[in-house]
């Protein structure tokens, strides 16, 4: 008979976590940023960006986005890379440099996993982010196809192309009008 | 050197939510306009978050797991010295061995290093307040730190903060992060505290740490356990 622990609960990351999973502003050194493409990785260079809001759609200035992606290729590079973490600014604001993804998972369209965590959550947010551009794909995506048609737009990142390259625009809503989609998996 | 990615070795069990606070919690008054007001929407594990990063040896510093150290300035850092010690499992009791975490408190006196934060209470000059630490191979993890302070808070009037220390953990996928609080036993304020209580009775408890006189140190430092428990694989039913 295997042993049954129960899972240690979840609690918020509170306002004061700058310190250390940003540590970068106090002169320390970070374990994960927001820039997980240098120029040398294959693939086409993007921004990710976006500004997280509340229910009344006040930006959240204490709040940690994650991600987690493969590789132009479709594949999960060894150790940390494709990993990353990037907090809001005062006007809520996160952006990532990075790469498209391309195809992970047999049938699914190219996405990027995403975390939310903030003061006020006692437990994080789990979503994922879909690309614009890929709306083929989007439209044979089965976690895609699982969400209410009206809300599938919260999961679409908007492309533009602008002097500085290219960035989807991928704004979170914790709750209210709007809501982002959020997983339970 | 830690360089393999996780692959799909099978579905993690779901997250527990009669372990977990829900989204909306009135009494911790910033969860009501925080909290995500829809049904989570049921999705199917897949290789995007079945592997997760994994955060080799190298991105730990040799002082990153003793908070009276790497923080230093000019001295000590004042208050209590602890030591504050366990073993990451899943829910079958197995070790999660190599996996990071992160940890950030406030000091002896209840103060942040934040830029944010303005509780009148002094800074220490030698205390950061932040650290790391990857698991050995049976998940167990050691901090030598300070006992953190109460701190006042605005949720409501006369509202403290209990005594703790914030644990952020990866495990071996994207789906077992967690972020919790430690919490120290006997603490008054814990009964009064809505994070603390924003979770299920009968879970909340798990959050308290042991003191431990085998991890006391004589004439050095306290020593206090707190293990663990991350989202497992899901057991097979060809099991023997």
């Amino acid at each position: 008979m295997s042993q049954t622990l129960k899972q240690t609960p979840s609690q918020t990351v509170g306002p004061y976590f700058a310190y250390a999973w940003t540590p970068e502003l106090y002169g320390r050194r970070p374990l994960a940023t927001n820039r997980l493409a240098t120029r040398d990785i294959p693939g086409e260079h993007i921004r990710i960006e976006g500004v997280v809001y509340d229910g009344e759609g006040a930006p959240i200035r204490d709040c940690v986005v994650e991600i987690w992606q493969a590789g132009a290729d479709g594949r999960h590079a060894p150790g940390a890379a494709g990993f990353g973490r990037c907090g809001t600014n005062d006007e809520g604001y996160y952006f990532f440099d990075t790469v498209k993804p391309g195809v992970c998972d047999p049938g699914h369209a190219p996405h990027i996993a995403v975390t939310v965590f903030a003061r006020g959550m006692l437990s994080h947010a789990f979503t994922r982010l879909h690309f614009s551009d890929e709306a083929a794909a989007n439209a044979e995506d089965p976690v895609l196809a699982s969400v209410p048609a009206d809300r599938r737009d919260t999961l679409i990142a908007r492309r533009a192309e602008v002097p500085g390259g290219v960035v989807y625009r991928f704004d979170i809503r914790v709750q209210g009008e709007g809501e982002t989609v959020f997983f339970d998996c | 050197m830690d360089t393999a990615v996780h692959e799909a070795e099978g579905d993690f069990g779901p997250r527990d939510w009669a372990q977990h606070p829900p989204y909306l919690s009135p009494l911790y008054k910033s969860t009501v306009l925080r909290s995500p007001s829809k049904p989570l929407i049921p999705m199917k594990q897949c290789l995007s978050v079945r592997t997760g990063p994994i955060f080799g040896h190298d991105s730990v510093d040799p002082l990153d797991d003793d908070l009276t150290k790497n923080g230093r300035v000019n001295g000590e850092p004042i208050g209590e010295r602890i030591i504050v010690t366990g073993r990451v499992l899943d829910e079958s009791g197995r070790p999660v061995p190599h996996t990071l975490l992160e940890i950030w408190q406030a000091n002896s006196c209840g103060r942040y290093v934040h830029r944010w934060d303005q509780h009148d209470a002094p800074l220490d000059p030698n205390f950061f307040g932040a650290g790391r630490c990857i698991t050995d191979q049976e998940g167990r993890y050691r901090f030598t730190t300070i006992k953190p302070g109460a701190y006042p808070w605005g949720n409501h009037h006369n509202a403290w903060r209990p005594a703790h220390i914030h644990f952020s953990l990866f495990g071996p996928s994207f789906l077992t992060r967690l972020v919790t609080q430690m919490y120290f036993p006997g603490d008054p304020l814990l009964p009064l505290d809505p994070i603390y209580n924003g979770v299920p009775e009968g879970a909340r408890e798990l959050l308290i740490s042991r003191f431990s006189i085998d991890v006391t140190e004589p004439v050095w430092a306290l020593g206090y356990e707190f293990d663990i428990v991350l989202r497992g694989r899901q057991a097979t039913p060809m099991e023997s």
